[in-house]
């Protein structure tokens, strides 16, 4: 039940009473996030728990534009940077604090340091986006989950036969080929997760390993923090 | 931390919010709606431009990129303060990232009608957190001059109301929900925002002008200090419009 904002929070917002759970999943495409989120939605939904999603470039204010925007590649890093994050505010307003008023857990498929990591890679100071993400609502639980570059390598060609430009870093010339670059762009996400997991104190996940025992493993770990929360909402 | 990686806005500093060393100038006018500030830099950029200086002009809220978000925002009314903050802000910084620093480091006059200030005072005044908002700024360069047109307020809402028999939603503060009257909503938001102007115009050194003055008075008074800027090293090199 969130109950407070990193920073400065949202002006008019009132965040008392709001009953919902916030759970955030970060990680690489192809880190099994959204699988994972799928089968924790079941689980709880399973439970009599409403849960509501959310994720990156779904808001109804931006996400268009946004997606327009990515695909032309035209936009600079730091008007990228500020274009996430009001599809981020639009969806913390009009999804995130609704859906915990109303007693939902809400599932969110990447929050804010997926945003904050990229920026970072891309040169952004981490004070300028701790300050920006001041608005956002510290979650109950937030789980990261960790896969090699070579795994993600694989099961991207798996799933679409193809490295995708953003996720490879192309943007930032830190190899010609894809390849290469992949490699050393999701080294540098992982050890700027690693810098925002001391930070942040958010619970990092083997991904490496099936989907099964990743489920498994993450619904532990929910009902060992979040268990006596749980069947208090849903006796 | 992870070691800063050359990219192609390495040239952006996000965190400082200092004058910058660029070759070109930047000089911006700030003022409420009706205070002239428009006429005015359309008459400065005129006068730079048949004297052969390097100049170009950029306006608030003018990339195309956001358009369609801003104006999906208002027309459901779904925009927050927050988000009407930070659409605002990707706007200003498209246009700060693509135009304003390549020109300035050409060497150009880049000229802005409204600048950061603009969402300074207007974010504040809906409720922002007044370092939250200086701090989405900060990667913005302070204007080598910022001209501030000060004019009373029944003046600058008695230019605007003679011009436009209907208010748009937001440009009246509608969304701050000070009254369900429009007119009088202008008239208490256009209030605030000059109170937060006064606030910047000490913080930020403004140049104030006297908008109630001729435009011929303001104009003089906006050339003679540009002229200041030693104007010959941003002229155009080679040939002449002549």
């Amino acid at each position: 039940m969130p109950d407070r904002f990193y920073g400065a929070g949202l002006p008019g917002v009132s965040i008392s009473g709001l009953g919902g759970i916030l759970v955030a999943l970060e990680g690489a495409d192809g880190s099994g996030r959204s699988t994972q989120i799928r089968l924790l939605k079941d689980w709880l939904e399973r439970r009599g728990h409403a849960v509501a999603e959310v994720g990156l470039r779904r808001s109804t204010l931006v996400a268009r534009e946004l997606s327009a925007a990515k695909e032309g590649h035209t936009l600079g890093h730091l008007t990228m940077s500020l274009f996430y994050a009001a599809d981020f505010a639009d969806q913390l307003e009009h999804v995130i604090v609704p859906a915990l008023r109303a007693g939902y857990i809400v599932l969110a498929d990447r929050y804010i340091y997926t945003l904050m990591a990229r920026d970072i890679v891309r040169g952004a100071d981490s004070g300028y986006l701790e300050r920006l993400y001041g608005m956002a609502l510290v979650p109950d639980a937030v789980y990261y989950l960790r896969v090699s570059p070579r795994i993600l390598i694989e099961r991207n060609l798996q799933k679409s036969g193809a490295l995708d430009y953003w996720e490879s870093g192309m943007d930032i010339g830190l190899a010609s080929d894809m390849f290469d670059s992949f490699v050393k762009y999701q080294t540098l996400m992982g050890a700027q997760f690693k810098q925002l997991q001391e930070r942040y104190g958010f619970e990092v996940v083997n991904g490496n390993r099936t989907v099964r025992s990743v489920s498994n493993d993450l619904r532990a770990r929910i009902e060992a923090k979040l268990g006596a929360t749980l069947s208090a909402i849903a006796p | 931390m992870v070691a800063m990686l050359p990219s192609p806005s390495a040239s952006i500093d996000f965190a400082a919010l200092k004058r910058h060393d660029y070759r070109g100038k930047l000089i911006a006018v700030e003022g409420l709606d009706g205070s002239g500030k428009s006429t005015q830099i359309y008459l400065l950029r005129r006068w730079l431009e048949l004297q052969n200086v390097r100049v170009s002009f950029t306006e608030w809220n003018s990339a195309m990129i956001v358009k369609g978000a801003t104006r999906r925002g208002k027309k459901q009314q779904s925009l927050t303060p927050t988000t009407f903050s930070l659409v605002h802000a990707t706007d200003f910084a498209h246009r700060y990232e693509r135009h304003i620093v390549p020109l300035l480091r050409a060497g150009y006059v880049v000229l802005c009608d409204r600048y950061a200030f603009t969402a300074l005072a207007r974010d504040a005044v809906r409720g922002c957190d007044r370092e939250w908002v200086r701090n989405l700024y900060s990667f913005a360069t302070v204007p080598d001059i910022t001209f501030f047109f000060d004019v009373p307020l029944a003046t600058a809402i008695g230019r605007i109301m003679a011009g436009r028999p209907l208010l748009k939603f937001h440009e009246a503060g509608m969304d701050l929900g000070l009254s369900t009257d429009p007119a009088e909503s202008f008239r208490l938001f256009q209030g605030r925002i000059r109170d937060e102007y006064e606030r910047l115009a000490i913080e930020y050194r403004f140049t104030r002008m006297d908008a109630t003055r001729s435009i011929e008075a303001q104009q003089q008074q906006m050339r003679s200090i540009v002229a200041r800027l030693d104007l010959a090293r941003y002229a155009r090199r080679g040939g002449t419009n002549a």
